[in-house]
C-alpha cells in the first residue's frame, strides 16, 4: 500500500451526516470481480442529481472528502474505501466515523482523519467560498492545515507507523520472512505438494 | 498438562510468536474458487506480488458452475465473469486449477479430500465457511475473508488468535437408520447456532470413533452452523486407511513417517477442555430442520413446535418468523410436511457413500408424483464413481435428475433454485431464508430421510416405506 506522509489537495464538502457504506458504494457493485473500477459506484444515487456537490465541475481533481459526522455506517463492505481511492480520494475528514469503516480505511491506506465539528465546520466553508483552497493533511505532524485553520488529530501509534511506511498487513508478515524460511525449511518431507515446483 | 489436538496442531504450526500480537500460523493447504478469490489475486497484481508458495496452493469451480449442459457457454453474465477471473489468475500466478470439465472438479471440499490432499495435523485455509469440513481427518481447518486470501497467497501464513476448545463426546451407537447428519444436526439444536463461537469443536468418543471419513466430514462440515469456525476429529485407523494409496498421499518412507506422526494426533488424557459437551448417540433419530437456521430442528417423529414454549422472547420471536416463513403450523406433524423438490448433494452430503445410501434406498422405487429430485455429486470423480457402479441409472430409472458435480442448489448460484414457496428437503446445510432460492423453503435432511422423502413426497424415513424391497420394481423394468 501506498505511503502516507503528508498530502495536500483541493477538497469536497459532503454537508451530510450518517453517510453509510450503502450510499458509498451501493450493494450490486459487491458482484465485482476486481478491487479498482468502482469509481462510477461512489456516490452513485446521489451523483444522478446534476446539483450534486461531486459533480460541480470545481470539484473535479479534489482529493480531500471533508464529510459530516458518521461516515462510513452499516455493511462492513471494504469496497466502501475502494470506492472513495479509486475516485482518488486520498484523505477524508469527519467528526466520527464508524469503527467497521475506519478499520478498512487504514488498513487501505485511506487516512482517516477525526476533527471537532467546529473545525469541520470551518473547512466547509472554506472550501465552499474559495473552491480553489487547499487543505493539507499532515500525518507527521498530525495536523490539518488550511487557511485559518490550524488543528492537531489524532492517531494510534500502531497505524500511523503502518501509513507512514506504507506497511499492509501483508508487508508486516512480510518482515518476519525469515521466520517464516526458517519453518518452512524444517517443514516434514511426507507433507502434500499440489504441484511439484 | 497435557494438550488437546487442536492445541497441537496449533503449536506445530507457529512461525512467530510474540508478547502482545497474534500467533503467525503456517498454512499447509490452501484452497481457492471462484467467488472469494478474485480482489486477493488482484491484490497481489496491484502490489506486485506473486503466490509464495503455488505448490500448497489449488483451485476449482464450484459455485457458479451449471451442472446440466456443462460444454455451453454459461448463460449467467455475473457467474461467467467470475469463473473467467479464476481461469486468467490461474494461468497468470501459475496456480493448479480444476475447471469445469475436469475430472476432479467439484465442491472445493469435496475435492481436497478425494486427492488426499486434506491430512491430519494440517492447517488447511479457503475463503469458504465450510472448510471446517477438512478437520475430519485431524487437522485444523477454517474459512477465512478474501484479505486473508490474499494474506495467504503472499506469505503462506495468517495472523491468528489461539481459539478456545470444546470437546463434543458422542458415547454409544447411533441406532439403525440414524446417520452422522442426524447426529450433527442434533447437536447444533442442543448447542445453539451460536454455541460453538470462538471454539474449536472436537468430535469425540466412540459413536465417532465407528464412522466412516465421509460421515466425518459431514460432521465437521456443519461445525460452522453451531457457530464454530473449525471442528475436528482424531485421525485413526479409519482415516489412515481412507488416506492410503491416494494421489497426494505419503508413499514409502514418507507414509510410516506421516503415520508415526499422525499417531500421536490425540487429546492427552489429562488435557483441559475450555467446555464440555455430552451426547448418547443411542437416544438420537433421524432429525430434520423446521425452520430457517440450522439450529431449528426436531425429530422426525415430532411436531412443528409451538414458538409459545419458548421462555426466551428473542428464540420465541425468531421461531414465530421462521414458520411463517416456512408457511408451518405450531403442532403440525413434520412427516406431514410435503415436498416440491430434493436435493441429494454438497459439501455435506455429495460424496460417494451419500449416494450410495440415496440409491439403496430409491433403488426399485418411484419418486412421487408431483416431487423433483435432484441427485449432484459433490465432484465429478464421485460422479464417475457412482456411475461406475450403476447409480446413475438406479436414480434415473427411480425419476430423479442426475446432474454433474457442484455446489448447485446448496446455495442456487447456478439455475438450480427452487421457486418462490416452493419447500425443498435438502441434504446441504443451510436453511436460511432464500438460500435455495428467493422465497424457497428449506429442511434439511439426511441422504436416507431425503431419498425416503423423495418416494413418499412427504418428509419420511425409509422406516416409513411400507414395501419391502423383495416387492420392488426391479430396476430397469
Ligand atoms: S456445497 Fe454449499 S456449503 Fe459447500 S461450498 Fe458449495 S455452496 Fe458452500
Amino acid at each position: 500500500m501506498e505511503a502516507f506522509t503528508k498530502h495536500t489537495g483541493r477538497a469536497v464538502p459532503l454537508r451530510r451526516s450518517n453517510v453509510d457504506t450503502d450510499q458509498i458504494i451501493p450493494a450490486h457493485w459487491l458482484k465485482k470481480v476486481t478491487r479498482d473500477g468502482f469509481e462510477d459506484g461512489l456516490f452513485e444515487a446521489w451523483r444522478k442529481d446534476p446539483e450534486f456537490v461531486l459533480n460541480k465541475p470545481e470539484r473535479e481533481g479534489a482529493t480531500v472528502l471533508v464529510a459530516g459526522p458518521d461516515f462510513g455506517t452499516g455493511s462492513s463492505r471494504e469496497h466502501a474505501v475502494w470506492a472513495l481511492q479509486n475516485y482518488g480520494f486520498k484523505t477524508v475528514i469527519s467528526a466520527r466515523f464508524a469503527d467497521i469503516f475506519r478499520g478498512n480505511s487504514l488498513k487501505n491506506g485511506l487516512l482517516t482523519v477525526v476533527l471537532d465539528q467546529k473545525v469541520v465546520d470551518a473547512l466547509w466553508e472554506l472550501v465552499e467560498s474559495d473552491p480553489q483552497a487547499e487543505i493539507t493533511v499532515d500525518l507527521e505532524a498530525r495536523e490539518v492545515r488550511a487557511e485559518g485553520v490550524t488543528a492537531s488529530f489524532e492517531l494510534d501509534e500502531n497505524s500511523r507507523w503502518r501509513l507512514l511506511n506504507g506497511l499492509d498487513d501483508i508487508s508486516i508478515t512480510l518482515q518476519n520472512e525469515s521466520d517464516i524460511a526458517t519453518y518452512e525449511a524444517k517443514r516434514p518431507s511426507f507433507k502434500p505438494q499440489t504441484i511439484q515446483v | 498438562m497435557g494438550r488437546t489436538l487442536a492445541e497441537k496442531v496449533w503449536d506445530d504450526h507457529v512461525v512467530r510468536r510474540a508478547e502482545g500480537e497474534p500467533d503467525l500460523l503456517f498454512i499447509d493447504l490452501h484452497l481457492l474458487h471462484e467467488v472469494t478469490s478474485p480482489q486477493a489475486f488482484d491484490g497481489l497484481r496491484n502490489a506486485g506480488r506473486q503466490v509464495r508458495r503455488l505448490d500448497l496452493t489449488i483451485a476449482t469451480e464450484d459455485h457458479n458452475t451449471p451442472t446440466l449442459d456443462i460444454d455451453k457457454p454459461i448463460a449467467d453474465p455475473v457467474s461467467r465473469v467470475q469463473l473467467e477471473t479464476l481461469r486468467k489468475n490461474a494461468a497468470e500466478f501459475g496456480v493448479r486449477l480444476h475447471s469445469l470439465g475436469d475430472v476432479e472438479q467439484g465442491v472445493v471440499h469435496v475435492v481436497g479430500p478425494q486427492l488426499g490432499l486434506t491430512q491430519p495435523g494440517m492447517t488447511v485455509v479457503c475463503g469458504d465457511s465450510h472448510t471446517s469440513t477438512h478437520g475430519a481427518f485431524g487437522g485444523l481447518a477454517f474459512g477465512i475473508g478474501t484479505s486473508q486470501v490474499e494474506h495467504v497467497l503472499a506469505t503462506q501464513t495468517l495472523p491468528m488468535t489461539r481459539p478456545k476448545t470444546m470437546a463434543i463426546t458422542v458415547d454409544g451407537e447411533l441406532p439403525d437408520g440414524v446417520t452422522a447428519k442426524d447426529l450433527i444436526l442434533a447437536i447444533i439444536a442442543k448447542i445453539g447456532t451460536g454455541g460453538g463461537q470462538g471454539y474449536v469443536l472436537e468430535y469425540r468418543g466412540s459413536a465417532i470413533e465407528q464412522l466412516s471419513m465421509e460421515a466425518r466430514m459431514t460432521i465437521c462440515n456443519m461445525s460452522i452452523e453451531a457457530g464454530a469456525r473449525a471442528g475436528m476429529i482424531a485421525p485413526d485407523a479409519t482415516t489412515f486407511a481412507y488416506l492410503e494409496g491416494r494421489e497426494h498421499a505419503p508413499k514409502g518412507e514418507d507414509w510410516d513417517a506421516a503415520v508415526a506422526y499422525w499417531k500421536t494426533l490425540r487429546s492427552d488424557d489429562d488435557a483441559v477442555f475450555d467446555a464440555e459437551v455430552f451426547i448418547k448417540a443411542d437416544e438420537l433419530s433421524p432429525f430434520v430442520t423446521w425452520g430457517t437456521n440450522p439450529g431449528q430442528g426436531a425429530p422426525l417423529s415430532a411436531n412443528v413446535p409451538d414458538p409459545a414454549s419458548y421462555e426466551d422472547a428473542s428464540e420465541r420471536l425468531a421461531a414465530e418468523k421462521a414458520l411463517e416463513y416456512m408457511g408451518l403450523e405450531a403442532g403440525q406433524a413434520l412427516r406431514d410436511v410435503k415436498v416440491d423438490t430434493v436435493f441429494v448433494g454438497s459439501c455435506t452430503n455429495g460424496r460417494i457413500e451419500d449416494l450410495r445410501a440415496v440409491a439403496d434406498i430409491v433403488k426399485g422405487r418411484k419418486v412421487a408424483d408431483g416431487v423433483r429430485m435432484l441427485v449432484v455429486p459433490g465432484s465429478a470423480r464421485v460422479g464417475l464413481e457412482a456411475a461406475a457402479e450403476g447409480l446413475d441409472q438406479v436414480f434415473k430409472d427411480a425419476g430423479a435428475e442426475w446432474r454433474y458435480a457442484g455446489c448447485s442448489m446448496c446455495l442456487g448460484m447456478n439455475p438450480d433454485q427452487l421457486a418462490p414457496g416452493e419447500r425443498s428437503a435438502s441434504t446441504s446445510n443451510r436453511n436460511f431464508e432464500g438460500r435455495q432460492g428467493k422465497g424457497g423453503r428449506t429442511h434439511l435432511v439426511s441422504p436416507q430421510v431425503a431419498a425416503a422423502t423423495a418416494v413418499l413426497g412427504h418428509l419420511a424415513s425409509p422406516a416409513d416405506l411400507s414395501d419391502s424391497p423383495a416387492d420392488r420394481t426391479p430396476a430397469g423394468v
